[in-house]
């Protein structure tokens, strides 16, 4: 672990001029040829050891470090022909094209010059947009002068002809021209022309010597066979040497000159090629597969180049990947490691005069039986790995200042991660606990956060390897920290499923003898055997929830039937619990405990809720099945009322439509106004029959329960199941698509109907006819197809969010700010509350006001 | 008495408090014990400096993203306008177009006119953008007479107000070079002035005829007097917020458009703001999602800070970054390369993703604090 001893100042960018080249390289490039008989790289070729090495057996020449040592050298190649760099072709061009062809000067009179000038440097230095802002403007006014005011020489137009010559008055400029006349550039016109001519020389952008990139850059791999790949660059700089050579030979024995510019123009092709391969206008570089070459561009650029797949994510050690399963019996804030993961993964613990003897075990124990450990770090940087011959010896030198890297155990903190990760609760700090089996087990209540299940997913866990990253890790990220989300002020973690219908039928009509009600909670382990004093032989649901909760907690809420629900003095003494008091993003009991009691406490609570839950539905089973879809005769009748009520409504309407008696609405036609009319009814049909059923419902239905506590679905999937499915609809209207005039060839040109057009009167239980199932089918595509074009565009969108806010951040004095320190908001959300400590985005000053008057 | 907590505290929340207060009658020992906990709670719900809160409202609104539909066609509290929400529009929103895809405005109307429907009428009327064809049954070309016949629609001519005389005036006015006339079986007859036109020029004329601009606000394609809370509120498709505002008829005070440039060019920067948190949480509430107003305040802020309103994009809010590589690292690299080596650019790792590129603690959070310890030179010995 190296201490950050240098730190990264400032980055300066600019342009090598070939003199910088010269200084800045250890190597000239002579000859295309790469190693000798030998296969030793051979002096001023491509692979040149004083460039840097890439095999594990030689030593640098330059610096004389081993490979994983020395970064590498530069080298150049003395071109034989000046040659122009294509990614500065534009830039090129407007030089030539503000400055005079004779005298090199810009195209401006003094006067302006200087007014250009005072302007400019009166620009703060970093002010870089408004300098561009400038140049662009002062290269704009330039366009038309054909005079020079210095020299009173005639201009003529130059123009690119794509992709790196330059025609003036259809005579083609030689880059020896062009070199020529940027020569000329005086530094001061050239600031004006938006150069830093302390940076880059407008001549620099005509390449003399080209630099060649250090052989570590562009290794060469040896294949099974034992022959040698080299890497495309490599190809690419070869190209380059052998035809920059043959050109040197022709222009030396004064070979004609057709010659010799065919040979310069194959030059400038290669070196256009090295840069980048992917111009439009220029033949992409091949192997001899056909595969087009990877060249410098093609490195840096898009999703897997440097930047955004190296410099902007990194790889990390200490890491490990596997499926998530659920384990109800961990806590919420750990995980479960497999022993095996536990083994590879250490925790680095210095050793102390004070914990020696407890670290000596560990390296006693050796990397193959657990508690162990893997490695020690002597101090001064050495690792040592343990095996059974090191063993001994280390066991013996161990001494305060050295490190040991013990294998995970029980408490370590993790960091645990699911991707996507949308939000920060998708990265969390969990305790490690080390069990059996080769799944990471995970409490199914942080499921939500994560937007994990255990149809096979997988998940990520990283152990951080310093004190201040395990400081943070606990501090900030563990899980009780996150439990209330900073987008809405509500909690991420709470009850789920199981957990939610148990605590609704436990407080809505268990009633438990005494024996029972100590055994469930003993059993969820609260053992403390004073709280069960007042228990008589009965105990309701109510008296045991109320166990559970603090001693001085009042507080009054609704649940989801709008019933009160009220907690005076930790006794739950009106009410049922249901997800909106504990569950997850609705729970107002989990965020009063959370502003009461503080989140490790509030975690601990939930956790016991969360297991009463599942414990109390133990107790009577529960389950739903198929025939908690049957309905009774009468409400069935009654459902086929409303059904046929509504087809005969429909058919009204159709019948209006046709007599030519129906009114169109504003800005419609009178078609359009049937279909709204027709869909306005239809929709209504499966609500309503919702409704009936939750009327007739019994309150001992599992369905029903799920549904009204809050745990899973809901009426109108009941209603689905049982009654009828409903109208289908693509767009916001019925279906429409299919044959011409009709949906499907077994209906009438024209019709109207329900049926014909998408609206479902069967039930799941009952079964779909075909064209129902079709229409069902149709709907289910086209909602598969919305996710599918929703996810990349939704993840663009956050993309550029990410990046464009990224370093704003909370100042000392509460401002907003970004990097440039300017003020985006004086104080953030005009309160300066954060959204995670507020109670759901605000105050609560009537909560307050109760307090204080005790009402 | 309370004033002297009045600087401790956000205005909005001791307004507020203010404001219960009065409907509650608290002693002055229970007023006291009220504000002390208030002003407790208001400091441990404070944010706190170095939080990295772009991070987290970029984060507030890719969550959700994902949950959004991407059927963009809902409709807007009235059957009959169609109006782009979702995903779609939020992406619009947010990127700052400059071509909405379905502009829309929303007109008040002053106390005089906003209680009677045929006063709204009349209004819509008036901002509906009409063209010749929606006054006309039928276009016809007389081939004998070399000129176009036009029958008017004359329920349509009184629904919108037109007379034909106003008709025939804007007609001459607009169409050049042609004659305009009416018959006296109500027909319009369009002769070019040119001697001998071709069969041709008497289709493009008729053609353009269809298309002439007669009355109204230009882009309003729609209009739909409604009732909204005990009065008559119009809502269009199509958005000229500026024209609009030259009506004396209309309150300039509520009415607003949903296009974002629309009301900047109309009201100003403070406006635009105001119109990007509008709109933004309307996408957000209509999609029943729950992001807190303070992101999207805080969307709008960054957007609008500026002066002019610049979108979440590469040309927009990026591209104004001082950073050269925190500018590559998003689109297009080379070019933001080039670029810096001819200035000279310096990059001076002020933000997070040069710190991450270069391996160095981030300026954020627990990386932004320095520690500077004076640490006494330990004595020669």
């Amino acid at each position: 672990m190296a201490e950050i001893s240098k730190k990264i100042d400032r980055i300066t960018f600019g342009l090598l001029s070939p003199e910088d080249v010269k200084k800045l390289s250890y190597v000239k490039i002579v000859t295309p040829e790469l190693y000798d008989k030998e296969g030793y790289p051979v002096d001023g070729g491509l692979m040149d050891t004083r460039m840097g090495v890439i095999d594990p057996g030689l030593t640098c020449r330059t610096c004389g470090e081993k490979l994983k040592e020395c970064a590498g050298h530069f080298g150049y190649i003395d071109l034989a022909r000046p040659i122009i760099h294509v990614k500065y072709v534009r830039v090129i061009l407007d030089l030539l094209k503000s400055t005079c062809r004779e005298c090199g000067r810009i195209l401006l009179d003094d006067k302006e010059i200087a007014k250009h000038k005072t302007y400019l440097d009166g620009l703060d230095k970093r002010d870089v947009i408004s300098r561009r802002r400038r140049t662009k403007l002062i290269k704009e006014s330039l366009k038309n002068i054909r005079k020079c005011p210095h020299c009173k020489e005639k201009q003529y137009s130059v123009k690119i002809e794509k992709p790196t010559s330059f025609m003036e008055n259809d005579k083609r400029l030689t880059p020896i021209d062009v070199k020529t006349r940027l020569d000329k550039i005086q530094n001061l016109d050239a600031e004006l022309l938006g150069f830093n001519t302390e940076h880059a020389k407008p001549s620099s952008t005509i390449i003399t010597l080209l630099f060649i990139p250090p052989v570590t850059m562009r290794p060469s791999i040896t294949l099974e066979s034992g022959e040698r790949s080299e890497d495309d660059l490599t190809h690419k700089l070869g190209d380059i040497v052998r035809i920059n050579q043959r050109l040197f030979e022709n222009i030396n024995a004064g070979a004609p000159e057709v010659i010799v510019e065919d040979l310069w123009d194959l030059l400038q092709y290669h070196i256009t090629t090295y840069f980048d391969n992917t111009l439009t206008d220029v033949p992409p570089a091949r192997h001899r597969s056909g595969q087009p070459l990877k060249t410098l561009t093609e490195r840096i650029k898009s999703k897997e180049g440097r930047f955004r797949y190296n410099l902007a994510g990194k790889r990390v050690n200490f890491a490990a990947r596997t499926v998530v399963s659920p384990d109800p019996e961990i806590e919420f804030n750990e995980v479960g490691i497999p022993k095996q993961v536990a083994m590879d993964l250490t925790v680095p613990e210095r050793v102390t005069q004070w914990n020696i003897e407890r670290l000596k075990k560990f390296v006693e124990k050796g990397p193959k039986t657990y508690p162990g450990s893997n490695y020690v770090l002597r101090p001064d940087g050495r690792k040592k790995k343990i095996t059974d011959e090191t063993k001994e010896q280390l066991l013996e030198e161990l001494q305060p200042g050295y490190i040991v890297e013990r294998h995970l155990m029980d408490g370590d903190i993790a960091i645990f991660n699911r991707q996507p990760s949308l939000h920060k609760m998708s990265i969390m700090g969990h305790r490690v606990r080390v069990i059996p089996g080769r799944s990471f087990r995970l409490n199914p209540a942080v499921c939500y956060p994560y937007n994990a299940d255990f149809d096979g997913d997988e998940m990520n866990l990283h152990i951080p390897q310093t004190e201040e990253a395990r400081a943070e890790a606990e501090v900030l990220m563990e899980v009780q920290t996150q439990l209330i989300s900073p987008k809405h002020g509500l909690n991420v973690i709470g009850c789920m499923e199981d957990s939610v219908s148990g605590n609704y039928l436990l407080t809505r009509e268990m009633n438990l003898s005494k024996e029972e009600a100590i055994n469930l909670l003993m059993n969820i382990g609260v053992n403390d055997t004073s709280k069960f004093k007042k228990f008589k032989s009965q105990v309701t649901g109510r008296e045991i929830f109320s166990i559970l909760l603090p001693k001085d907690l009042n507080f009054i809420t609704k649940n989801r039937d709008d019933e009160e629900v009220i907690i005076k003095d930790g006794e739950l003494i009106q009410g049922t619990i249901d997800s909106d008091i504990i569950g997850e993003e609705g729970g107002t009991l989990i965020r009063k405990l959370h502003k009461d009691y503080g989140e490790d406490e509030t975690l601990r609570i939930l956790s016991i809720i969360f297991k009463l839950g599942i414990k109390a539905l133990e107790i009577n089973g529960f389950t739903t099945g198929i025939n908690d879809t049957d309905l009774e005769e009468e409400l069935v009748n009654r459902i086929k009322q409303v059904v046929n009520d509504t087809n005969k409504e429909v058919k009204n309407l159709i019948a209006k439509y046709h007599n030519n008696e129906l009114d169109a609405m504003p800005s419609k036609t009178i078609e359009e106004t049937l279909e709204l009319m027709i869909l306005q009814l239809l929709n209504k049909v499966r609500n309503k029959v919702g409704e009936l059923i939750a009327e007739n419902a019994s309150p001992k239905n599992p369905t029903i329960i799920m549904a009204n506590s809050g745990a899973k679905g809901n009426i109108l999937n009941l209603a689905m199941m049982s009654a009828l499915v409903g109208q289908q609809a693509l767009r916001g209207r019925r279906i429409e698509k299919g044959y011409e005039g009709r949906t499907l060839s077994l209906f009438k040109k024209g019709e109207l109907s329900p049926k014909s057009k998408g609206f479902i009167e069967s039930a799941f239980k009952e079964g779909l006819d075909p064209t129902e199932f079709f229409f069902g089918a149709m709907t289910g595509r086209d909602s598969l197809m919305d996710t599918a074009l929703r996810t990349p565009k939704s993840g663009y969108l956050y993309r550029r969010l990410a990046n464009a806010l990224q370093d704003l951040k909370i100042e000392y004095d509460y401002t907003v700010r970004d990097a440039n320190k300017m003020i985006i908001q004086f104080k953030y959300g005009e309160d300066g509350i954060d959204v995670a400590k507020s109670e759901k985005g605000t105050i609560n000053i009537k909560g307050l006001i109760r307090e204080v008057t005790g009402k | 008495m309370s004033e002297e907590y009045k600087d401790q505290l956000p205005l909005s929340i001791w307004e507020e408090a203010q404001k219960e207060l009065k409907n509650n009658n608290l002693t002055k020992k229970q007023e006291k014990e009220f504000f002390d906990k208030l002003i407790e709670t208001y400091k441990s719900s404070r944010i706190t400096p170095g939080e990295s809160i772009g991070v987290i409202t970029a984060e507030s609104f890719g969550e959700p993203g994902t949950q959004m539909t991407l059927n963009i066609f809902h409709f807007a509290g009235v059957a009959e306008l169609n109006v782009t929400l979702g995903l779609p529009r939020l992406i619009e929103i947010f990127d700052a177009r400059k071509e909405a895809s379905t502009p829309s405005m929303e007109i008040y109307l002053d106390k005089e006119y906003n209680k009677d429907i045929n006063a709204a009428k009349r209004i819509a009327a008036l901002i509906k953008e009409t063209k010749f064809w929606e006054l006309a049954q039928e276009f016809s070309i007389n081939i004998a007479k070399l000129q176009v016949e036009v029958t008017l629609n004359k329920k349509n001519m009184r629904d919108l107000r037109i007379t034909d005389q106003m008709l025939l005036k804007t007609l001459s006015e607009s169409m050049k070079d042609t004659t305009v006339r009416q018959n006296k079986d109500d027909t319009i007859v369009l002769k070019p002035s040119k001697e001998n036109t071709e069969l041709k020029e008497l289709y493009k004329l008729k053609e353009k005829a269809k298309e002439t601009f007669i009355k109204g606000i230009s882009g309003v394609t729609q209009v739909l007097p409604i009732k909204q809370n005990n009065e008559f509120v119009i809502l269009t498709a199509g958005s000229n917020l500026k024209e609009v505002f030259k009506l004396k008829e209309v309150d300039k005070s509520r009415s607003t458009s949903n296009d974002i440039f629309e009301v900047l060019k109309a009201l100003g920067i403070e406006a635009a703001r105001q119109a990007i948190i509008n709109e933004a949480l309307k996408v957000i509430r209509e999609q029943g999602l729950d992001v807190d107003i303070r992101h999207i305040l805080f969307i709008a802020d960054l957007m609008t800070a500026s002066g002019t309103v610049k979108g979440i994009t590469r040309s927009g809010i990026t591209s104004d970054k001082e950073s050269v590589l925190a500018r590559a690292s998003f689109e297009t690299p080379i070019r933001h390369i080039i670029d810096a080596s001819l200035l000279g650019e310096e990059d001076e790792l002020t933000s997070v993703i040069e710190n991450v590129i270069v391996n160095q603690p981030v300026p954020l959070g627990t990386g932004l604090p320095g520690l500077i310890a004076r640490i006494k030179k330990p004595e020669a010995k």
